[in-house]
């Protein structure tokens, strides 16, 4: 295998790679949202003050994913 | 290579290929990416001034007017309220001073009627009493007479009575004394 | 490689827009995008502006409701002194938004999706709410970076990572607003290749298959509504507690 295409082999795993990192904002979003059910179920009048929050929430945890997909998109597509 | 695992990584299908090519957005060699940065902040710069000089200032004036409007007509409601609030209570203090005014006159005439006729029965026994008087008066005089009469006719009786039972008749004052006695004896009795 | 192919990232290029005079003024189609978005601010403005009834019209009660959510938000986060930047945050908010929402039309360009905006307004607010901090506390601003009720020897561990977070927020600030944009953009492209490779591969069959991805963007359409409010709000929220910090230093 020569140099270059060994060198976008690499690119290629490294964004495989990258992506792992949304695991951890499924986990995140996960948490959020099922705190969210549990604290409805307790108190139901508080729905939606706690929604913007949650909205909040989802918006500030799924920013966390999207950093790892820009770093697979720069990995893959930045000039090099 | 390249368009290869790109394809495996974005499709279930056959023959996927991205086109050829960097992410427009991490392409700082194309002087447009700089360049639409300098006129963002031409139409923003004009923007900000257009809603903070102009559309901003209004938008808060209405919503301040309108504030203004509801608070004035919920106070003019609540003066109204308080208005009619005063108004039913010198109803209810006009009607509560009209039903004391009827009771006591009630009350008076009812006092004025009873006064009326205590003083007529008053009058009538009065009235009453002193024929009774006058009679007990005339009844007391009769029997005073009739005590007074009965005097001489029982010790002219006992006189008589004595002479025929002995033949002789006592002293005119004894007799009158003896009957005088058993009079106040029965008397008393 | 024969057929179609996607090319998910060629929506995202830059050209010059308005025709001769974008071309020598380098005026470009984001720019364009930017034009419109500021024109439908003004015009709905304008057009809520022009009754300025006691019980408003939809426009106007749109231009209420907008003016009244951003007021909230900066008294809400900031303070009183909030009254002060609300223009400020109302002009990002909206332009923002509108860039967002504009973007969801075909044949629309979304400049929100392009890193070199979003991290320039981040840089702006980052660059301001600092200057704001300076200005209000002076160098007393910089005790912002020592934590309080910390012991002192960890105060040198602390202390830079401090720095390096506050360095962060306009990279976190941009990055969330380009990547979300990005993201959706390129997914509704990637499913809508899907139509075209399947009904290119597959015929007739392809073309009745092609429902699934149809209605994945169907969806889709739905999340990108939400994420292009959401992230117009995460923008401006965190841009108030920014300057709720240069403000009030904690």
């Amino acid at each position: 295998m020569d140099p270059h295409s060994a060198a976008l082999l690499a690119k290629d795993i490294g964004a495989g790679l990258a992506t792992i990192g949304v695991a951890g904002a499924g986990v995140g979003i996960g948490n959020l949202f099922g705190s969210f059910v549990s604290s409805v179920g307790r108190n139901p009048a508080a729905r939606d003050a706690m929604f913007r929050d949650v909205l909040l929430g989802f918006a500030l945890t799924e920013a966390v994913a999207l950093y790892a997909l820009v770093i697979a998109l720069v990995i893959l597509f930045a000039a090099s | 290579m390249r368009r290869l695992s790109t394809a495996l990584l974005l499709a279930l299908v056959p023959s996927v290929a991205l086109a050829d090519g960097e992410m427009p957005q991490m392409d700082f060699s194309n002087p447009l990416t700089l360049d639409q940065v300098s006129w963002m902040a031409v139409i923003l710069v004009v923007l900000y001034l257009v809603l903070a000089r102009w559309g901003l200032p209004q938008i808060g004036k209405v919503l301040e007017n309108r504030a203004a409007i509801i608070a004035r007509d919920l106070a003019a409601a609540r003066a109204a309220k308080q208005e009619a609030d005063r108004a039913v209570a010198l109803l209810t203090a006009t009607l509560s001073s009209a039903r004391a005014n009827a009771q006591a006159e009630v009350a008076k005439a009812v006092a004025d009627a009873k006064a009326d006729a205590a003083a007529k029965a008053a009058a009538l026994s009065a009235a009453l009493d002193a024929k009774l008087a006058e009679s007990e008066a005339r009844i007391d005089a009769a029997r005073n007479a009739a005590m007074a009469a009965i005097k001489p006719v029982a010790s002219e009786a006992a006189g008589e009575m004595l002479l025929k039972l002995t033949g002789s008749v006592p002293a005119q004052e004894e007799l009158v004394r003896c009957v005088e006695d058993a009079l106040a004896v029965r008397k008393a009795a | 490689m024969a057929g179609p192919s996607i090319d998910a990232l060629g929506q995202f290029s830059l050209t010059t827009g308005l025709g001769p005079i974008g071309r020598a003024l380098n005026f470009t189609n984001s720019n364009e995008a930017m034009l419109a978005a500021a024109v439908i601010i003004v015009v709905l403005f304008a057009i809520g502006l022009k009754a300025k009834a006691l019980v408003p019209g939809r426009i106007q009660a749109l231009v209420e409701v907008l003016y009244e959510f951003v007021h909230r938000m900066c008294v809400d986060t900031i303070g009183e002194e909030g009254k002060r930047f609300f223009p400020l945050v109302f002009t990002i908010f909206s332009f923002i938004l509108l860039g967002n929402l504009i973007g969801l039309f075909p044949y629309f360009f979304a400049f929100t999706s392009h890193i070199a905006v979003t991290l320039a307004l981040a840089l702006f607010v980052f660059v301001f709410s600092t200057g704001v901090g300076f200005y209000t506390h002076g160098f007393g601003f910089l005790k912002f970076f020592v934590p309080e009720g910390v012991p002192g020897w960890l105060l040198p561990l602390l202390i830079p990572i401090e720095i390096i977070s506050y360095l962060s927020r306009p990279v976190s600030l941009s990055v969330r607003l380009f990547a979300n944009m990005t993201a959706g953009h390129v997914m509704w492209e990637v499913f809508a290749g899907f139509m075209l490779l399947l009904t290119a591969g597959l015929g007739v069959f392809g073309a009745i298959a092609s429902i699934v991805p149809l209605g994945l963007n169907v969806a889709l359409a739905a999340l990108e509504l939400l994420v292009a409010g959401l992230q117009a709000y995460v923008f401006a929220i965190l841009t108030c507690l920014y300057l709720h910090d240069a403000v009030h230093m904690h």
